[in-house]
């Protein structure tokens, strides 16, 4: 049976200052993961780490009166289990453990939440007239991207190799469904006027260790935040950050039941592709989803007839082995969508980003008459993104209720503040909730306490579904403080 | 069996088109609804698409 894939999402927001052409990006990223107005705990991530804050200490402190060190100290860890921190140039949020794909898709649009409360609250201390702005999206048109990463547990007893056969071409054509959808191409790829993915155009190798340059389809860290003896993370860097909660969902939910089959035997073929790159690319640059595939044992296929493949398979797989509803729901939505996108592309407008946006920039088009390289629409593209309840033209559709949402704002806003509460995430919630003054450094698979005496506690969490809220509630709602905490663990 | 057809086509044309006018009046009220919403959208729209466009400079990340 396969290990439950606890899964989590990792995202970069895009970050400009209005008023400031010349800001300082890693500044103003500090500047919002300092300004985070619910329970969150600075903290040093983990004391392995040469320097957790080191590009923001680098970058100085003119402007904006990041005097205090302290302050630019931009690791925060959240009561909803997240990590807050400035990564490179960029805010990220990293959603704690989640124990299924909703609950993924539910923590990962609780970040978008959680980097627009913290805009809000850093933008009182600019001057008049500036701004900071953030994009949920992985380009800026420019040649420059930032991540969108998945990340799934996996056993440690699979052979990676199995995942780079089996995992290639479902993350390549997956793509008809994970794309946010952008206006050109970028990163010297051939010119198009409108593709599925901020991100394909980046990726140039099948396999590797970069995420930076050199992006690879499957990336092969291995860093398990967990017992290495027992575990993996796959770590997934091919996607797009989405807004559409479906999408999030499908995206999380595909891929974790690809993996766990994968795990179980139960993919009956690896569908190699003959040039996994070039495919990457080709994909994306063909909104009309015909474009064929050239196959490594010979014959041609589309990227939707091969998901329409894995979709069969994997409902086989639903039918045998997973019992929960919430799988069921992931094989209803996926077969809704790749049926969709068969018939009339378009129909997935109301879930898939890159549709929605793709609908919206031909409105404009034939209504002004403009072309493929007008200002207005790359404008369009950016602001599709912007994580303003305002502003942003995702949210705008969902009030016209032209986007269908999974959950509700009240859903949302309490996975602003409480963590998931089956997997260790929680732990690791309560204790910045209920410890604050104590808690001086943490990482996935582990805390560490001050609490007074000579030497720090390190509490080790090596179990991603240990640590939920049946085996350490009874506990958390017993200890007056974390010195009790500590002592009740066994010191 | 010929004039069993013959009978039923009449009805047939008759479903065909109501179902081309109830196709043409849902068209029509999405062309409605997608510019209610382009005007909407144009209303919060950055101002100067061109200045906002440029300056949007993003590091790499990951």
């Amino acid at each position: 049976m396969a290990l439950r894939k606890v899964l989590g999402t990792e995202t970069e927001y895009g970050i400009t200052v209005r008023g400031q052409p010349d800001f300082n990006p890693a500044v103003a990223s500090a500047l919002v993961i300092n300004a985070y107005p619910g329970d969150r705990v600075r903290v040093q991530w983990s004391f392995e780490e040469e320097s957790p804050g080191r590009d923001a200490r680098g970058f100085g402190h003119e402007g904006y009166g990041v005097a205090d060190p302290d302050s630019a100290l931009v690791n925060a860890v959240l009561s909803n289990g997240a990590r807050l921190y400035v990564d490179h140039a960029h805010p990220e949020y990293s959603g704690p453990e989640c124990w299924d794909p909703l609950q993924g898709a539910l923590y990962d649009k609780a970040g978008e939440v959680v980097m627009h409360i913290s805009a809000v609250e850093a933008c009182r201390a600019l001057p008049e007239g500036h701004e900071i702005r953030l994009y949920k999206n992985n380009s800026d048109g420019k040649g420059n991207s930032y991540g969108a990463h998945e990340n799934y547990l996996l056993a440690r007893d699979l052979p990676f190799g199995d995942v780079i056969r089996y995992a290639t071409t479902f993350l390549v054509t997956r793509q008809v469904f994970t794309g946010s959808g952008k206006v050109g191409a970028e990163n010297g790829r051939p010119a198009v006027e409108f593709q599925l993915t901020q991100r394909a155009d980046f990726f140039e190798e099948e396999v590797g260790l970069e995420t930076t340059l050199k992006r690879p389809i499957v990336n092969t860290r291995d860093e398990p935040h967990g017992d290495p003896g027992k575990y993996r993370r796959l770590h997934v860097i091919i996607g797009d950050a989405n807004l559409s909660e479906v999408q999030t969902f499908l995206k999380l939910g595909s891929m974790a039941l690809l993996l766990a089959a994968l795990e179980d035997g139960a993919l009956p073929e690896t569908l190699e592709l003959e040039d996994p790159v070039e495919a990457c690319w080709k994909v994306s640059h063909d909104p009309t989803l015909t474009e064929p595939l050239s196959l490594a044992e010979g014959g041609r296929a589309t990227a939707l007839e091969l998901q329409f493949r894995y979709l069969e398979w994997m409902e086989k797989y639903v039918r045998s082995e997973m019992d929960e509803p919430v799988w069921d729901q992931v094989i209803e939505v996926w077969r809704g969508v790749l049926e969709d996108l068969e018939s009339e592309p378009m129909k997935t407008a109301d879930r898939l980003d890159w549709a929605a946006k793709f609908r919206l920039l031909e409105g404009f088009k034939a209504r002004d008459g403009l072309g493929w390289d007008a200002a207005k629409l790359k404008a369009l593209d950016l602001q599709y993104h912007d994580v303003h309840p305002e502003r942003g033209l995702y949210h705008r559709l969902v009030r016209r209720g032209a986007m269908r949402r999974l959950f509700t704002d009240e859903e949302v806003a309490a996975a602003v503040t409480d963590p998931p509460e089956r997997t260790r995430a929680y732990f690791r919630g309560r204790c910045v909730r209920d410890f604050p003054e104590s808690l001086v450094a943490a990482n996935w698979d582990s805390l560490v306490f001050d609490v007074g005496e000579a030497h720090l506690k390190r509490v080790p969490m090596m179990e991603p579904v240990r640590g939920d809220r049946d085996r350490v509630g009874p506990l958390l709602d017993s200890v007056a403080d974390a010195s009790e905490l500590i002592e009740a663990l066994g010191g | 069996m010929a004039d069993q057809e013959r009978a039923r086509r009449p009805a047939r044309r008759q479903e065909e088109t109501d179902e081309a006018e109830i196709i043409e009046d849902s068209v029509e009220a999405d062309t409605e609804k997608i510019d209610e919403l382009l005007d909407e959208i144009d209303s919060v729209l950055e101002e100067n698409a061109e200045e906002f466009v440029k300056n949007y400079v993003q590091k790499g990340g990951e």
